[in-house]
């Protein structure tokens, strides 16, 4: 086994993973259907989507907990999964932390920790197991059990039972969802700093937006089954290639507009896109709230109905003369009152728009 | 044999594990079964005999005592609840566990020792004639007032253990904020504390009534019979087997509406557990002469019930060891032997059997199945009696239908295979005692979910490491429980063993009952303490199991 795993190999060279057409049925339902992907070495990806959208079940084909109906899994090379011809999860050198964490209760932190090192001498387990507690910070509860650590320590345990045995490729499966919030956002960013430091490659699945967004190298935004979009937080929230993926990720609102000669025109304005296509196109045009900019005036087109105050920003809705809403995400400091007559202004740094 | 959720087996097809599933289900209920239809079946002679005769006086006595013993045990059981609950006083947190002891002594045990001291020849009735002469009062012990005495005091600790369980888990701010309301704090407990734990209560109830239902010697010292000890008189004097079964099927009537009962309430139980981390109603300090009260009645409780009948236990035990003779002695040790293989092999038996259930059920992952699974622990409502006539009645039709087909074919009878050997008293352990391993197998396998065995694959384990390094070692302590448990109640056990154990094979429950019948006193001590002593064993278990729990809570 190779003790130096945790130096970082972070190639990026894509095609570590790589799930080609994969494909998987519980009875009728189609939980995950035709699903491309490739990552890289070292890279922390991320499987987006709601409950039931399939990001749970592919991480299970690639973990080899669930056998595959078609397509084809690859890790660094080597075919793990075919249909009809599976590797079992206990050879494929994958790891995988579960949402309850799986600590196996009648064995000490130690022993958790060891359990994937058998095999090897007591004393390269011994010198290993430090190294891993080490790692996530737990040195002194090595001869604790899992019923006497706190959530979080639990969590580390389960890392480092994880990472110990060099795994291929790291699976996390909504593993801060049993956490709470302010627990939450410490063991992601501490999670993450052990993982970068190990040099893992990630695949998390989760269904939190802002956990993915702020995360991943990459997010895989999934739906009914299917792989939506592919792309770096940027992309897949400034640019969504769908009007699923637009809602999902952040707020969004649509107006129906027309494209015609590189313009998008609509009522609340008109934007230059490259796209030089002939002819004219009915679509709607996606507006962010933070691309929406307000300003006092008495004879402004829109009127303030109401107001959600968030702390620093505030969300306001604003109906628009020809009655449409829209939001608009502000900065706190000037609040203004519901009743207020604005002026709307779009700012749009792209230009988004889906066909009708 | 066990669990295995890993998806790529759970789908291979088979046929085979249901069933072994079926027939071992069909086998646990078959008793059940025949004994309800035979109250179907024309009556006999016999059965006619009795329903003009004695049938309408064990009907009645059996009742009597049934709500006897539910008013006295919901009395006692959850009075004392309420006070070690809701109240501080000297001794609360040794009462709070030593309250449950009683539990040790079989009600036949407890059954003669207050006959013998509280009949008319025992220290205490002698006393009061020679005070206040020869006239003076003193309540009759041999009634059906003594029997229920008996069985209230030896089966208290099941409404007590249940009440307070579920008086400790309500949230205290129901309880304050009636009081904030302007109830005293006794108009909370009868309108908030007691309705909240009503269900655990009548569970309670019900399982104390089961087990009075049950009993056929005690009744009998006190000369109160009821349908229990009908079943045994009629099996022994008029050897009529359908009469017997009639009686049974009757019996089994109240023990399926007891069932019934206790099963809505254990159903509804699940509303009003887990208050978490919210504290619970909060605890009143005693002081004075409110202080004293609370300690005595507990003190009294447990004197009466547990210290003595333990002290005539040692009193008697010690006049024995006195006289002891080798012959006595190797009688004793025969009947210890007896008892002991007995309870060992039904105890590894019934253990194994849950087992193969438990996982097999799990292995289908059918939740049909699963359900019906649960039917095999049906045996613990039904009495001991009952399961007996159940069995003899097919095994005997075996054992004649075999003996008539061997002595035509080959011109020889083997005898009685099925009901002169272990083999139809094994059985009969097995429906009796199945739920008791079955729930204490289960839970372990509870504990160690999908993901913990899918974790041990991901981690490099093959299907002979998961095995043994993780799922055995977590059922090993459920199994090992199950099989206590299941040991100390065959130790205990009385109806099943008189009736179908091999012609002069006596164990020490069968010799304390039948010594005890003669007013042999001083010859049940030993045999008696045995039982006592081993029946504090699974009182251990419980308590380490609900500290375990106490512990759970504040972490």
């Amino acid at each position: 086994m190779n003790m130096h795993c945790l130096l970082p190999i972070r190639d990026l060279h894509p095609g570590y993973v790589t799930l080609s057409g994969i494909q998987k049925k519980f009875g009728a339902i189609d939980a995950v259907h035709n699903v491309d992907l490739n990552i890289a070495r070292g890279e922390f990806f991320s499987l987006l989507g709601p409950s039931g959208c399939g990001k749970t079940t592919t991480l299970r084909l690639l973990a080899g907990l669930e056998d595959l109906d078609g397509g084809e899994i690859k890790i660094d090379g080597q075919t793990v999964a075919l249909a009809g011809k599976n590797v079992p999860p206990e050879k494929r050198g994958v790891g995988i932390v579960f949402q309850d964490y799986a600590l196996f209760p009648h064995l000490s932190v130690f022993a958790n920790v060891a359990f994937g090192l058998y095999g090897m001498g007591k004393a390269d387990i011994k010198l290993r197991v430090e190294q891993m507690l080490d790692l996530v910070g737990l040195q002194s509860s090595a001869q604790k059990y899992p019923h006497e650590l706190s959530g979080g320590q639990r969590q580390r345990v389960a890392l480092a039972r994880t990472l110990a045995p060099c795994p291929s490729v790291v699976l996390l499966d909504e593993p801060f969802s049993n956490l709470d919030a302010e627990l939450r956002d410490a063991l992601r960013q501490e999670t993450k700093e052990i993982l970068r430091a190990s040099g893992s490659t990630v695949i998390l699945v989760t269904h939190d937006q802002e956990e993915a967004l702020s995360l991943s190298d990459r997010v895989g935004v999934m739906n009914a089954g299917r792989l939506e979009q592919v792309g770096t937080p940027y992309d897949i929230y400034h640019q969504p290639a769908t009007r699923f993926v637009a809602n999902f990720v952040g707020k969004a609102d649509f107006f129906p507009a027309v494209l015609q000669e590189g313009l998008v025109v609509a009522a609340i304005g008109s934007f230059a896109v490259e796209q030089q296509l002939a002819g004219v196109r009915e679509i709607d045009l996606m507006v962010r709230p933070d691309d929406v900019v307000l300003a006092p005036e008495n004879e402004g087109t829109g009127t303030i109905v109401a107001v959600k105050f968030l702390g620093g920003d505030a969300i306001y809705q604003v109906m628009l003369s020809d009655q449409t809403t829209l939001h608009s995400q502000r900065m706190s400091a000037n609040l203004l009152p519901v009743g207020t007559q604005v002026e709307v202004k779009i700012n749009l740094p792209h230009v988004v728009y889906f066909p009708r | 044999m066990v669990v295995s959720p890993n998806p790529n087996q759970s789908k291979r097809p088979s046929r085979l594990l249901p069933l072994v599933l079926y027939v071992t289900i069909a086998l646990v209920v078959l008793p059940v079964v025949i004994v309800a239809s035979s109250l179907l079946t024309p009556s006999t002679v016999v059965w006619r005999h009795l329903a003009q005769t004695i049938l309408p006086m064990l009907l009645g006595n059996t009742a009597l005592l049934l709500l006897g013993v539910s008013a006295g045990t919901l009395v006692i059981g959850t009075g004392l609840a309420w006070l070690i609950t809701a109240f501080d006083f000297p001794g609360r947190r040794q009462f709070r566990w030593m309250l449950v002891l009683p539990m040790a002594i079989p009600a036949y045990v407890m059954g003669f020792i207050y006959m013998a001291l509280f009949d008319f020849a025992g220290p205490f009735h002698t006393f009061v004639r020679s005070t206040w002469g020869q006239d003076a009062y003193f309540p009759q012990i041999r009634s059906g007032w003594g029997a229920i005495l008996v069985m209230t005091l030896t089966l208290y600790p099941y409404v007590y253990l249940l009440a307070k369980a579920g008086f400790e888990e309500q949230a205290g701010s129901n309880f304050e904020a009636a009081k904030a309301l302007g109830s005293s704090k006794l108009r909370a407990f009868f309108t908030i504390a007691l309705p909240l734990a009503r269900p655990s209560i009548a569970a309670g109830v019900a399982l104390a009534a089961m087990e009075s239902l049950a009993d056929f010697a005690t009744v009998r010292y006190f000369n109160f019979p009821t349908v229990a000890d009908g079943i045994l008189r009629v099996w022994h004097g008029m050897m009529d087997l359908g009469a017997a079964s009639e009686l049974a099927g009757l019996l089994a009537l109240f023990s399926l509406f007891l069932l019934l009962i206790e099963h809505r309430n254990r159903g509804r139980m699940k509303y009003y557990q887990s208050r978490g981390k919210l504290p619970g109603i909060p605890v009143v300090r005693l002081g004075g002469w409110t202080a004293a009260l609370a300690t005595l009645c507990c003190a009294l409780t447990l004197f009466a019930a547990f210290g003595l009948p333990l002290l005539q236990l040692l009193v008697w035990a010690v006049r024995e060891l006195a006289i002891l003779t080798p012959a006595v002695m190797a009688t004793y040790w025969r009947l210890a032997v007896n008892s002991l293989t007995l309870a060992s092999l039904a105890g590894g038996l019934v253990v194994l059997l849950a087992l193969i259930v438990a996982s097999l059920s799990r292995l289908s992952g059918r939740r049909t199945l699963q359900n019906l699974s649960r039917l095999v622990t049906i045996g613990y409502a039904i009495p001991g009696a009952v399961i007996a006539v159940g069995i003899l009645l097919p095994l005997a039709f075996l054992d004649h239908s075999l003996n008539i087909m061997t002595s035509e074919l080959w011109g020889f009878a083997p005898g009685l295979l099925f009901t002169g050997s272990l083999v139809g008293l094994m059985y009969a352990y097995i429906v009796r005692f199945m739920a008791i391993a079955y729930s204490s197998v289960d839970a372990s396998m509870e504990k160690i979910t999908p993901n913990t065995v899918l974790a041990a694959r991901a981690l490099g384990a093959n299907a002979r490491r998961v095995l043994f390094d993780v799922q055995l070692p977590l059922i090993m302590p459920g199994v090992l429980a199950g099989a206590v448990l299941v040991f100390v109640d065959v130790m205990k056990e009385l109806p099943i063993t008189v009736m179908m154990r091999p012609m002069g094979y006596d164990t020490l429950a069968v010799w304390v009952w039948q010594m005890a019948a003669e007013s042999l006193w001083t010859s049940t001590a030993l045999p008696a303490l045995i039982i006592v002593l081993v029946g504090l064993v699974p009182i251990k278990i419980l308590l380490e199991a609900s500290s375990a729990g106490d512990k759970k809570h504040i972490g």
